[in-house]
């Protein structure tokens, strides 16, 4: 159809092959589309399924036993002992009558409190919670008091700390038998 | 215990000096705008059109290449001040992690050391969830609880008191909670004045006190009945307070109709409440208000 614009302008006669026209060793156009186009949507597919698969072979990371031995009772003077603070995360406290292990986590954002011997407290960094030497809170936003961990003399006389076992102050756990120990 | 230098170390280490130009622009960009505002504010007051209304200001030029011009070379400036700024003042990285250790003092990166701050005042779920929530959620529903078509396309103080007036409440309050995180909050998160040396052993008496035991209930009574005053006065702010404010003033609430009056003013509460509770706690050391099994304010 010639209007206008296309009038004077001859068109070439274009000759579209059929695919019976084609040789099939011929490498075609087509062909090399074809291959790529599918290639891209096999290799996607296999690669999603490689990926759901690999879901089947969890990456876990084993955590060491929360249950370690720490030691003899008598090693551990009046005092907050932070010998097994990097590694385990937890203070091993002599009161005097009682040796209890602190959870070394602050009850407000879970970070590290720092103990400080010449104010006698335990001091969170991150937003100033404070904490007596027993664990329970005074000062700062934190909500409740550091938790205990499971303590108790083994067979061979160690201290065993379960971590997993925990203590809460303010359910009144911190008076039953495995939440301290007696001091030597 | 006092000096400049103590002062200068914390304004030059590099994890600060964003703050030094966040304080510059917060004071020319204020600046600007209300001396643009005011210059218009006269120019409304004398019948004149706005200065962005002048002839010779309403004019159209293309985007080729009069903006793109100015685009391209803010970026090349941008592009050679970042990397000035990366070759003198050096990325402060640490250690590896670790559980056991925690940095003193420890801070949050600037941008969210207005959230830290008010992590002191607020327990994490308040803090850190529903105000953050309310503030994006809020700022979001700006466009449709202010509707006021005054102020479109120019600036101008008069016609958006109240807009503008709140907005910069908001606004400073949340720059002074990162400055303050940033230039006066040291070791533990104690408070250190200017110049003050940073003293891990620093003794402040941070004791504070719940409102019920101010009041001295006893702290083993059931909650409910000892948050009784809490939760009256809580409610009474966030009742109360909207019921005077549409009577006292009445054009106020007209204007924006029953819905959105509730949502802005019950959003001003909030904003107003946030330092209102941060006094209480730095004046009588006041712990929470309200002291629920799940949540304090």
């Amino acid at each position: 159809m010639a209007n206008e614009i296309t009038q004077g302008i001859e068109t070439p006669a274009i000759k579209f092959r059929r695919e019976s026209d084609v040789d099939p060793k011929e490498i075609s156009r087509r062909k090399v589309l074809g291959f790529l186009g599918w290639g891209a949507f096999w290799t996607t597919m296999a690669a999603s399924l490689a990926g759901t698969g690999k879901f089947m072979f969890p990456a876990v990371t084993y955590e060491p036993s929360p249950i370690f031995k720490a030691g003899l009772p008598k090693d551990y003077t009046a005092g907050v002992s932070t010998r097994f603070l990097s590694g385990k995360q937890v203070w091993i406290i002599n009161d005097g009558t009682i040796i209890y292990a602190l959870i070394a986590i602050c009850t407000h954002l879970g970070c590290t409190p720092d103990w400080l011997l010449n104010e006698n407290k335990f001091k969170c960094n991150c937003h100033g919670s404070g904490y007596y030497m027993s664990g329970v809170n005074f000062e700062g936003p934190t909500p409740r008091a550091m938790e205990r961990a499971a303590i108790s003399v083994g067979a061979d006389g160690e201290i065993v700390i379960d971590k997993s076992k925990k203590f809460i102050y303010e359910k009144g756990e911190w008076d039953k038998p495995d939440s301290s120990i007696k001091a030597v | 215990m006092y000096s400049f230098k103590n002062f200068l170390d914390i304004l030059t280490t590099p994890d600060n000096v964003p703050i030094l130009l966040l304080i510059a622009m917060i004071v020319a960009y204020t600046w600007i705008s209300f001396h643009k505002a005011f210059d218009n504010d006269k120019r409304l007051a004398q019948g004149r059109p706005v200065w962005e209304g002048e002839p010779h200001n309403q004019e159209k030029v293309h985007t080729w290449p009069h903006l793109l011009n100015i685009e391209f070379i803010v970026s090349i400036i941008a592009m050679a001040g970042l990397t000035l700024w990366s070759t003198f003042l050096n990325a402060p990285l640490e250690d590896p992690a670790n559980n056991s250790v925690t940095p003193n003092p420890s801070k949050a990166p600037w941008y969210f050391l207005g959230l830290q701050e008010m992590l002191v005042y607020f327990d994490p779920w308040i803090a850190g969830v529903v105000l953050p929530g309310i503030i994006v959620v809020g700022l979001i529903a700006i466009p449709y609880i202010d509707t006021n078509p005054k102020g479109n396309g120019y600036y101008s103080w008069r016609d958006r008191r109240f807009a503008i007036g709140v907005f910069l409440f908001g606004w400073f309050l949340w720059m002074a909670l990162i400055i303050e995180g940033t230039i006066l909050r040291g070791p533990g998160w104690n408070f250190f004045m200017p110049g003050e040396y940073w003293d891990v052993h620093k003794q402040v008496a941070l004791v504070n006190i719940n409102f019920s035991e101010l009041l001295n209930i006893d702290p083993k009574t059931f909650w409910l009945a000892r948050e009784l005053p809490a939760i009256i006065i809580l409610g009474l702010y966030f009742t109360i307070t909207p019921f005077l404010v549409a009577k006292f003033n009445k054009k106020f609430y007209e204007d924006l109709g029953l819905v959105r009056y509730g949502v802005t003013i019950m959003l001003l509460l909030l904003l107003v409440g946030l330092p209102v509770k941060m006094i209480l706690r730095l004046t009588i050391n006041l712990k929470y208000i309200l002291v629920t099994p799940w949540f304090n304010i």
